[in-house]
């Protein structure tokens, strides 16, 4: 861990030295949504993957993971195609989401396969951080606490403490978890797909709620624009540079707590760069799935999930949520 | 001796019960609505009762929170059972201000498949989930999966908290 000083001095530089390697490893795909100008989304779906039992089948997870990163890097042998994504030689940080229990929070097939996957591409097991709010919201997972930096790392906010000095952007002043300020180099997300009581939607941009201390100061108006603001703040911005989206299971409506009769199986992960144009994607399988079942659209409810296009807008740049910039690949 | 043995005991009765009509006049009686390991055929308590304050309620359900808040969720309690065929279920026992506010909450959540069952002062079913209301009190039981057996070991686990609210 850096101590105050180390990470003072890292924020300070902060966002240029972070992109800069963040960039290393994704450097190929940048260059190729460069030739596009869109950005990327892939949206890979196993029909069989999940029926009616507690967690889908692991193998058939993992398949579906190595295709949905073989889609988007384009690479298909798994090691190779992953050190596109992570920098060599650095901490990577898995941001999972158990605020909802058991029942509706990122699955342990998809953890695991993504940690097996980043050791395949050389990441040593204690350069791999799991980690969430706290204790709780990792074992609703099905995850053990683990500090022990020979094997994959695996503790919340709890154990880290958070940043003593705020950050701000926006509306957003927030004081960080540890693990994301000083513990991780690089944070790939694992947001659960939900409905949201609040904003809407919750997915990559709101699982950022999550590494904050005190986020329900953040859910005023919609969580808009708190959202965007919380994102633009570098830290984030500059370490959360990757999504692999758990669309496994999802709750439609009366999120983000489990519903089981408001629960379905989109069967999917939804993976990319761009935050925003993955929460689009995401917003429109959830409206997808409310028409089909009769109950209203977000912004008739009275949420609508208008923080995804505050995070486009100008003054946040976060990415895109116009369908005629997203390359959406379905696969 | 016989008379003022007698005195003390109506004094101490008096007491008791003006005791007992501050302690509900300023604030919901402490309830424990959650049964035993075994109390209820076939149903294990796997946990300890975690209790959530209205202030402190985002801890466990923060972005949901709000709701509750809002229908005056005084406490919200919460402990995990399993059953005997390995089904998981977690049971929230929401301690409102009023009835009303329990009405609220559950009238918000129903879908059109909710199936109506004889429970406190109204409850429904669904294939996974139970939930009803008796007085200040909204319950909510939660499976894990959906066998068979779910629905009828469901309902008798919240008939069991029932008798205890």
């Amino acid at each position: 861990m850096k101590n105050r000083r180390d990470f003072l001095k890292s924020a300070a530089t902060g966002a240029a030295l972070l992109g800069a390697q963040s960039k290393l490893g994704l450097a190929s795909m940048i260059d190729q949504h460069a030739v596009t100008s869109k950005s990327k989304v892939v949206v890979a779906k196993d029909p069989a993957l999940h029926g009616t039992a507690a967690q889908p089948d692991e193998k058939r997870v993992a398949d579906l993971l190595d295709r949905a990163i073989a889609a988007y890097t384009g690479i298909h042998n798994q090691a190779e195609a992953w050190k596109k994504i992570v920098p060599a030689g650095k901490v990577i940080g898995l941001k999972t989401n158990g605020l909802g229990g058991r029942g509706i929070c990122t699955h342990l097939a998809l953890i695991n396969a993504v940690c097996e996957r980043l050791q395949q591409a050389g990441v040593k097991p204690g350069n791999i951080v799991i980690w969430d709010r706290n204790a709780r919201d990792l074992q609703v997972c099905g995850l053990t606490i683990n500090t022990d930096p020979s094997k994959v790392r695996c503790y919340g906010s709890d154990v880290s403490g958070f940043e003593e000095q705020p950050m701000k952007w926006g509306t957003a002043s927030v004081k960080f978890s540890k693990i994301l300020t000083r513990d991780c180099d690089m944070v790939i997300g694992l947001p659960i797909l939900k409905d949201h009581e609040i904003a809407g939607v919750t997915f990559a941009m709101k699982n950022m709620y999550g590494v904050v201390q005190h986020p329900w100061e953040l859910h005023g108006s919609n969580c808009n624009p708190s959202v965007a603001d919380l994102n633009c703040i570098p830290v984030v911005r500059e370490k959360v540079r990757f999504t692999i989206g758990d669309a496994i299971s999802s709750v439609y409506e009366g999120g983000p707590g489990f519903h089981p009769e408001r629960l379905w199986y989109p069967n999917s992960l939804i993976v990319g760069e761009d935050r925003v144009a993955i929460d689009h994607t995401a917003l429109q399988m959830i409206e997808r799935k409310r028409a089909e079942a009769g109950v209203p659209t977000l912004e008739a409810a009275g949420r609508p999930a208008h923080y995804i296009a505050t995070a486009a807008d100008a003054a946040h740049q976060l990415g895109t949520n116009d369908p005629a910039r997203i390359h959406l690949m379905e696969v | 001796m016989k008379l003022l043995s007698t005195k003390w005991m109506l004094a101490a009765v008096a007491i008791a019960a003006v005791a007992a009509i501050g302690s509900t006049g300023c604030k919901k009686a402490k309830v424990n609505a959650f049964p035993d390991s075994g109390a209820v055929a076939g149903w294990q308590k796997s946990g300890d009762t975690r209790v959530y304050e209205a202030k402190n309620l985002y801890e466990y359900i923060d972005g949901g929170a709000e709701e509750y808040i809002s229908a005056g969720v005084v406490t919200t309690s919460t402990a995990d059972y399993k059953y005997q065929s390995g089904l998981e279920a977690t049971v929230d026992v929401h301690t409102m201000n009023d009835a009303a506010g329990a009405q609220k909450i559950m009238d918000h959540g129903q879908t059109r498949d909710a199936k109506s069952v004889q429970l406190g002062d109204a409850g429904i079913a669904y294939a996974q989930s139970v939930i009803f209301r008796k007085g200040p009190y909204l319950v909510r039981i939660v499976a894990y999966e959906a066998t068979p057996d779910a629905p009828q070991a469901l309902l008798a686990l919240a008939h069991g908290i029932e008798a205890k609210l």
